[in-house]
């Protein structure tokens, strides 16, 4: 569905994104008569602070699942902490940006551990069902929600299949600066996308590799160059709920 | 006429009865807000470009920077609460909650209600720095973008 705010309702942003475009484009006269022309941002594939997403990027998490513990929740708790969030103690209400859960295989009684967040997907249904484009997928991937435009209707946590979204029952306050949440408004695992426009990893990745077994990874899954598309390309991994068709961006190995 | 001269004389009686205790106010009756000054010389722009158009910045550059992720501009929410952070009686910045907040303190004056704090902190993060010196606002960069405005905006 095309979001219903229109990017020409927006102020001044035509503009920008034109003024943007000439700022990307150089020019250099090596000789009379001879003109180099360059497009686009040189060395895009760094994550440069203060630029805008890039679609060029497709940022991405891969979880290894024979590596995470039983039990062990270093990134649930560090997701508590660095967003502010927190299980209100009504199971029917709290918040749930990020959880553990256990999976067995019946048949032959093979168990296993991992943490269920968004899975930031390529076509996200959260997005597709919005009526007011406040679920929206960013240009490097991150599925977000833009909560000045949220009208609270939940049908993205309906649409979603990871039940990954929740709603924000009760007032707040003493939210966390880089998390703002509120009253009315749908959240969920926003991949710790201050960070990352920082440069740095979210929060629960950082947690497992310095609190736990180091399960989980992340980085740009366009950049062949990068950890995390190599370990795509050399072993075997898996979507959840992959017959869905929707290219998580969050990838699980030893599944 | 002689009553009404006779009032008149009264009128300034009492007039000048008045006068001492009004002595050491302020000379307008109208009640001004409490504005506390802020960190640092100056804010990203001149007061008075703040005081017509800080909601038409915010607006914008929030955004900019929630669907196209651009981080850095002048005109952050979080930078406004760090800048203007007013401590209470313990010394700790004070929440919206509290009337000293620099934000509460003008809309409440000018009754005019603001959703921003019901998502977004209204304190300054534990771990932001003490407020960097701003580039000096430029006369002409002003006027440009109070041009933009009025064309952005009719």
């Amino acid at each position: 569905m095309t979001p219903l705010i229109r990017d020409e309702d927006r102020p001044g942003h035509d503009r920008r994104g034109f003024l943007r475009a000439a700022g990307a484009f150089a020019a250099t006269v090596l000789a009379p008569g001879v003109t180099l022309y360059a497009f686009g941002a040189p060395g895009d594939s760094a994550a440069a602070p203060g630029a805008p997403a890039s679609s060029a990027k497709r940022w991405g998490m891969l979880i290894d699942v024979s590596k995470c513990g039983d039990g062990c929740v270093a990134c649930v708790t560090a997701c508590k902490e660095e967003n502010g969030w927190g299980e209100s103690g009504d199971p029917r209400t709290g918040a749930q940006w990020i959880r553990k859960v256990s999976i067995r295989d019946p048949k032959t009684g093979w168990s296993a551990d991992l943490p269920l967040m968004c899975q930031h997907c390529a076509d996200p249904p959260c997005a597709e069902v919005c009526p007011t484009g406040a679920s929206f997928k960013r240009a490097d991937g991150i599925v977000l929600v833009d909560k000045h435009i949220c009208i609270g209707c939940r049908y993205c946590m309906m649409a979603c299949p990871y039940k990954a979204r929740s709603f924000v029952h009760e007032p707040i306050d003493d939210q966390k600066p880089n998390a703002p949440r509120g009253k009315g408004t749908v959240e969920s695992c926003t991949l710790c996308v201050a960070r990352v426009d920082a440069g740095l990893k979210p929060a629960c990745v950082d947690a497992c590799s310095a609190k736990a077994g180091g399960a989980m990874m992340f980085g740009d899954l366009n950049d062949p160059g990068s950890d995390i598309a190599k370990a795509v390309k050399a072993k075997a991994s898996a979507a959840i709920r992959s017959d869905l068709g929707l290219d998580p961006g969050v990838r699980y190995q030893n599944l | 006429m002689a009553r009404a001269r006779k009032s008149l004389a009264l009128a300034a009686i009492f007039v000048a009865a008045l006068t001492p205790a009004f002595a050491d106010e302020a000379p307008s009756p109208m009640p001004t807000p409490f504005i506390p000054r802020g960190k640092g010389d100056h804010c990203v722009r001149d007061n008075a470009f703040m005081r017509r158009y800080h909601m038409v910045m915010l607006k914008a550059q929030r955004d900019d920077t929630v669907h196209e992720g651009e981080r850095g501009g002048d005109f952050s929410i979080k930078a406004c609460v760090t800048c203007h952070a007013v401590n209470g009686s313990d010394g700790q910045p004070v929440g919206y909650s509290d009337p000293k907040h620099f934000c509460r303190s003008c809309h409440a004056y000018a009754s005019v209600s603001i959703d921003c704090f019901e998502c977004h902190s209204s304190k300054p993060s534990l771990k932001a720095k003490a407020a960097e010196a701003a580039p000096p606002p430029d006369d002409g960069d002003v006027a440009a973008l109070n041009a933009y405005l009025r064309e952005a905006r009719p």
